[in-house]
């Protein structure tokens, strides 16, 4: 006998079915995921979801005798009362007497289908045909910085990168190899000779050995002169490769008027769409910082919570929400390290004469630097059935309308209730959109 | 495979609290509820000697496998086998089972047995010791011994070779995916799937797995067939200017050569189908392969369940005997015992068919009474075995020359069927009402005794196909007939949907015929 203990083998063995089953139901299980996504809170995205589902295309015919003809002999066990000859009514085919409760619940089965999918599989279903605007092309480029990373060591290179302590370890050993003398040797040599030389009445031992000295220094120097201290051949550059590193940080900028004409349903309106544009974003990129500023006439940086919750008065001066972005990208997030994404909500109220800047600052500073800008003007229900028409617009979006042509990475829609928010999401994101505006 | 599917065990902690009272806790091989590869590995030894010194019982080797439970439902999902190919409708299964599982509607199998030499043993690792104990005596000797020895999985299933040949099957059918894409064998897989049921050979004993063999028939079939001349693909016009004598003559010899009739439909479409290419004609090959590894499972499901609840349970009690289980885990195991094996009445909510544990495990002790303690009726019933005092070899012997029906048949006493309250109910579907034929009394012993037998036997449990006819001087339209088994049809939408399917298949028009063989009238005819 042996014993195998399995438990930490790979887990997902199934996993390849449970994909290959959900491709197969990929029409019903979209079909049931939008459902799903209408009657969900954006806020609780995040989270698996169970869907019951049709089972038409996913039944598995088999041959099988009709239950409502022929004859059946059934024995059955815990008879009571029952003596031969008996009759009895036949129970309802559906439910409750003899088998019907599997034969019912088989019955079920076969209508529909209901499993749980899980938070990514959902997800991924609910994306499915969004894309970030340009994706395809801007993403592979610009989500991708060049970065230096030490690769070793070369012979070659510029002096700035020269490694000191590998040329002088090679230069230590080859002058120990070819035995250079030392300086202390040379010295001490001199010191000998000079010692000899200072003697009053040398012996013709000491005239020997003086000249024997003599050449010993003769050589010893002319060696000392032959192996360099520092050989080329010991010289060491560190070596730098250059690589491309997928840049997977973002950061996502909201902006938000909180002026008192923004009502709670504005804002409420504006943090669902926040919070999907990073739900978004937080499966593309492995970090995903958020800046939250809130403007009024003046504007700052500030936490979630403040940024959803408090209060403020004051009039409305978007440009100063702009700036402020602008100062927090120069100071944090520079755009070669950062794929930065914008979100701005507001009841399309500004100052008539700022409005001017604000175009300037989109379209000099911020657009060329963001991945994307998504500008939401958010209406009542009541101001948007009285001015459907689309030529009634705030100036505000306007002056924004103007930037849209020009500027693929900026979008500007309008909403009014949380049902338009998913549809106007995928409308930003969707492909087909972008391929039209290519 | 076969699976103990029950509801969750309740708290163990009945374990230590009686334990004191077993006179001598050294002889104990655990005392807790929690396991480990020591305690279990000296228990199987503990157990392997009371199964094969007392009993006698003949098994393969056994590998215990210890998994989690998404492990379990990993294999539930792959019917239960370790390696399988991948297809849809395993996750789709794997799915429904993740959801029951979660929301507690079924507990999962405490273990799974394959037959399988070497036996693979799947045990979980949140059994509780006493468990684990039952379990190892439940699959990995009372399943194991009944592979091993019931004459039909001798004959029909290939216990050396499974593991290897669906190790093959996985690999043909991948490498078939890059070659021919994923959606193509998915759909030759889903049309196999839905005969699978028809790719049984019935009559004739299977050829041996082997997977070398099978690659080695994989190449000839395809130099056969290129080389092969094929009836179907015939356009000369000579038979039909033969006269009509002849014509029914040759008529025959075609059908001979195609070995009409043929009762195995996935067969006859693997060696005959005019569309299908060499790797589709596999692929049907290792679906009516797997197919039949499980058909002797299939027959034998009550006397299976019964041998191994019969060889636990006598495992279990041998155990407290000899003093090596304590009170308290014999407390644990009889509750979860008794729950396995209870037959719920008829009319209670509970009740989902005759529990196959119950019949069996009652089945395998009635015998050991009336082998031990007869009484006069059963010396009138049972003359050959009553009073023999030999009931494991009496059992022994059942376990290996029956299946379930002529199990019934044979051993289905009295004495039990008045303990089980058996009763026959009658159900035409032509009376507005269902009448009850015989009971458990003495005029009914027999008819029930063959009822319930009949309920098992093939004939009921599957439907009788045979490919009957193919027009070759014509469009080449398949005939398969269904001969009605009781005056039943098929249900047709379904059928009409695995007709699709054959279509796929054949390529050309199929008629299915339904047959009433008392009369031999056509009653249903479904075209596709």
């Amino acid at each position: 006998m042996y014993i195998i203990d399995r438990r930490l083998n790979p887990k997902g063995k199934s996993l390849s079915n449970r994909q290959r089953f959900i491709k197969r139901a990929k029409n019903e299980i979209k079909e049931a995921v939008d459902e799903a996504i209408k009657s969900r809170k954006i806020s609780n995205m995040d989270g698996s979801e169970r869907i019951r589902i049709p089972a038409g295309g996913l039944h598995e015919p088999r041959f099988m005798g009709d239950p409502k003809k022929g004859k059946r002999d059934r024995v059955l066990p815990g008879n009571r009362d029952f003596v031969a000859g008996d009759k009895i009514k036949r129970p309802p085919p559906q439910g409750g007497g003899q088998g019907g409760s599997e034969a019912s619940e088989e019955g079920e089965g076969e209508d529909s289908f209901q499993f749980t999918l899980t938070r990514d599989e959902f997800l991924d279903i609910f994306f499915d045909d969004m894309e970030l605007p340009d994706f395809i092309k801007t993403s592979i480029k610009q989500t991708t910085a060049k970065e230096f990373y030490r690769a070793g060591y070369k012979r070659e290179g510029s002096p700035s990168n020269l490694n000191l302590k590998l040329t002088m370890r090679n230069s230590l050993a080859r002058r120990l190899c070819l035995r250079r003398p030392t300086r202390e040797e040379i010295e001490e040599l001199e010191g000998r000779i000079t010692s000899l030389r200072a003697k009053k009445k040398p012996s013709v031992k000491d005239k020997k050995k003086l000249e024997s000295l003599l050449n010993e220094l003769e050589v010893k120097q002319r060696r000392r002169k032959i192996v360099s201290y520092i050989d080329p051949i010991d010289v060491r550059y560190s070596s730098f490769d250059e690589i491309e590193r997928p840049n997977t940080q973002a950061v996502m900028f909201c902006l938000m008027d909180v002026s008192g004409s923004m009502s709670e349903m504005h804002k409420e309106l504006a943090k669902r769409f926040f919070m999907l544009l990073h739900l978004f974003l937080k499966r593309q990129y492995s970090k995903v910082d958020i800046v939250f500023i809130r403007h009024t006439h003046h504007a700052s940086e500030v936490d979630e919570d403040t940024f959803f919750h408090s209060r403020e008065t004051g009039g409305t001066i978007v440009s100063t929400a702009l700036e402020v972005m602008q100062q927090v990208i120069q100071d944090r997030y520079s755009p070669e390290d950062w794929n930065i994404y914008a979100a701005q909500a507001s009841d399309g109220d500004n100052l008539n004469s700022d409005n001017a800047t604000c175009q300037k600052l989109l379209r000099d500073v911020l657009l060329p630097a963001c991945q994307f800008f998504a500008y939401v003007e958010i209406w009542d229900v009541h101001e948007a059935e009285i001015f459907r028409d689309d030529s009634n617009t705030t100036r505000l979006w306007q002056t924004y309308d103007e930037l849209r042509s020009s500027n693929k990475n900026f979008a500007i829609k309008r909403i009014t209730k949380p049902g338009d928010i998913f549809p106007v999401l995928k409308d930003l994101f969707a492909k087909d959109k972008i391929m039209e505006d290519v | 495979m076969v699976a103990t599917k029950k509801k969750a065990p309740k708290e163990t902690s009945a374990t230590k609290t009686v334990s004191k009272k077993s006179a001598d806790k050294s002889s104990l091989l655990f005392e807790t509820a929690e396991w480990d590869f020591k305690k279990i590995d000296s228990t199987f030894q503990a157990i392997e000697q009371i199964a094969i010194e007392e009993m006698g019982l003949n098994v393969y080797p056994t590998q215990i496998e210890v998994i989690t439970s998404e492990q379990m439902l990993d294999a539930y999902s792959a019917i239960g086998m370790p390696l399988m190919y991948s297809h849809w409708s395993f996750g789709k299964s794997f799915v429904r089972d993740d959801v029951m599982y979660r929301k507690g509607f079924t507990g999962l199998a405490y273990e799974i047995v394959i037959n399988s030499n070497p036996c693979l043993c799947y045990i979980m690792e949140e059994n509780s010791m006493t468990m684990q104990a039952l379990v190892m005596a439940h699959a990995a000797f009372g399943h194991n011994h009944f592979f091993k020895n019931n004459h039909l999985f001798k004959q029909w299933s290939d216990a050396g070779a499974i593991l290897d040949y669906l190790q093959f099957a996985k690999n043909y059918i991948a490498k078939c995916e890059e070659r021919y894409g994923v959606d193509e064998v998915e759909k030759i897989l889903d049309s196999a799937h839905a005969l699978r049921d028809q790719g049984v050979d019935r009559f004739t004993r299977p050829l041996e797995l082997d997977d070398a063999q099978v690659q080695k028939r994989e190449l000839e079939r395809l130099e056969y067939e290129q080389s092969q001349y094929n009836e179907i693909w015939r356009t000369l016009p000579e038979v039909e200017k033969a006269p009509e004598s002849e014509r029914s003559q040759l008529e025959s010899q075609l059908a001979q050569k195609l070995g009409l009739p043929e009762s195995n439909i996935l067969y006859f479409l693997e060696k005959n189908s005019p569309i299908l290419s060499h790797w589709q004609c596999e692929i049907l090959r290792i679906v009516r392969s797997i197919a039949q590894y499980f058909y002797p499972q299939k027959q034998t499901k009550m006397m299976n369940e019964g041998c191994a609840c019969f060889v636990h349970y006598h495992i279990m009690n041998r155990l407290h005997e000899k003093g090596q289980i304590s009170e308290g885990t014999m407390l644990e195991f009889i509750d979860f015992h008794s729950r396995v094996v209870a037959q719920p009445a008829y009319d209670h909510p509970h009740f989902s068919g005759i529990n196959p544990y119950a019949l069996g495990f009652a089945m395998m002790k009635d015998i050991e009474r009336i082998c031990e303690n007869p009484t006069d009726e059963d010396r009138e019933w049972f003359p050959h075995i009553a009073g023999n005092n030999k009931a494991i070899e009496t059992l022994c012997d059942a376990w290996a020359n029956f299946r379930d029906e002529s199990f019934i048949l044979q051993y289905l006493s009295p004495h039990l069927m008045r303990e089980f309250r058996l009763f026959n109910l009658s159900d035409n579907m032509k009376n507005p009402y269902m009448s009850i034929d015989s009971i458990h009394n003495e005029t009914g012993y027999r008819a029930i005794r063959s009822a319930l037998a009949a309920q098992y036997s093939i004939a009921n449990m599957d439907l009788d196909f045979q490919v009957s006819h193919v027009d070759l001087h014509g469009d080449r339209t398949l005939t398969i007939t269904h001969t009605m088994n009781n005056e039943i049809p098929l249900e047709e939408k379904e059928a009409k949907m695995v007709l699709a399917h054959l279509h796929r298949l054949w390529g050309y028009d199929i008629t299915l015929k339904s047959v009433d063989p008392l009369t031999d009238k056509v009653e249903q005819e479904i075209k596709g």
